[in-house]
């Protein structure tokens, strides 16, 4: 069953979506099914979170209020997952 | 059972190569099989096809190997190395069209998330097509 899901989520990283956020956003969106973007507004453009370049080259900056919006099966788990990287600051978990 | 691409980073310093291959280590982290080779067998400047043949084999999987070059005479050892490969491995090598040091942190994180060459090398190369 395909779903939707958005939230959002201000980044506080100092340096905002730069490289080594970047790379962790990326790979922890590549784990998920669903198809997941993010936008510095509502309204976008958005941004394919699967895609490294894209990613990197959206040069978000710190202070950023991050919209997340995904479409799939494992949508809400998506969302939920890489908000809550932002909001630990991009380290790993444990 | 780590069977990410595998990235290989051909620089004509040893410098620079080592220091590609630790940004992709901090960057993208431990799942993706790494190798570097950089400098003239004597010291100095330079690439070796030999050098780029063993560099292949330490990151070696069986889902294939992206390598990363800098200049002129790294890319032209590179495609030597790979001719000179078994048969078995040639068709699962490719040498990306892409900025050394960047492209190998963005092959990287594609090599991460289990990824096909095939796009692991189309994301190393869409940093040309910006």
């Amino acid at each position: 069953m395909t779903t939707n899901a958005t939230g959002s989520v201000r980044i506080e990283h100092e340096v905002g979506l730069h490289a080594r956020p970047s790379v962790k956003l990326t790979q922890l969106a590549k784990t998920f099914q669903s198809k997941i973007e993010f936008a510095a507004s509502p309204d976008g453009p958005w941004v394919d979170a699967k895609s490294i370049v894209k990613v990197m080259g959206s040069k978000t900056p710190k202070g950023t209020m991050l919209h997340f919006r995904a479409e799939g099966e494992d949508a809400p788990e998506a969302v939920r997952a890489l908000i809550e990287l932002v909001e630990r600051d991009f380290e790993p978990t444990s | 059972m780590n069977q990410n691409v595998g990235i290989v980073i051909v620089s004509h310093s040893p410098d620079v190569a080592r220091g590609a291959a630790d940004m992709v280590r901090q960057m993208v982290g431990d799942d993706v099989p790494l190798a570097w080779c950089g400098g003239a067998p004597g010291g100095g400047l330079g690439t070796n096809v030999e050098a780029i043949l063993t560099a292949i084999d330490r990151a070696w999987s069986e889902a294939g190997v992206a390598i990363l070059v800098d200049l002129g005479g790294a890319e032209t050892n590179s495609e030597m190395a790979v001719e000179m490969l078994p048969e078995t491995r040639r068709d699962r090598v490719v040498i990306c069209d892409a900025p050394v040091v960047e492209g190998a942190v963005m092959a990287g994180t594609e090599a991460s998330a289990g990824s096909t060459l095939e796009q692991v090398r189309r994301t190393a190369e869409e940093l040309r097509a910006r």
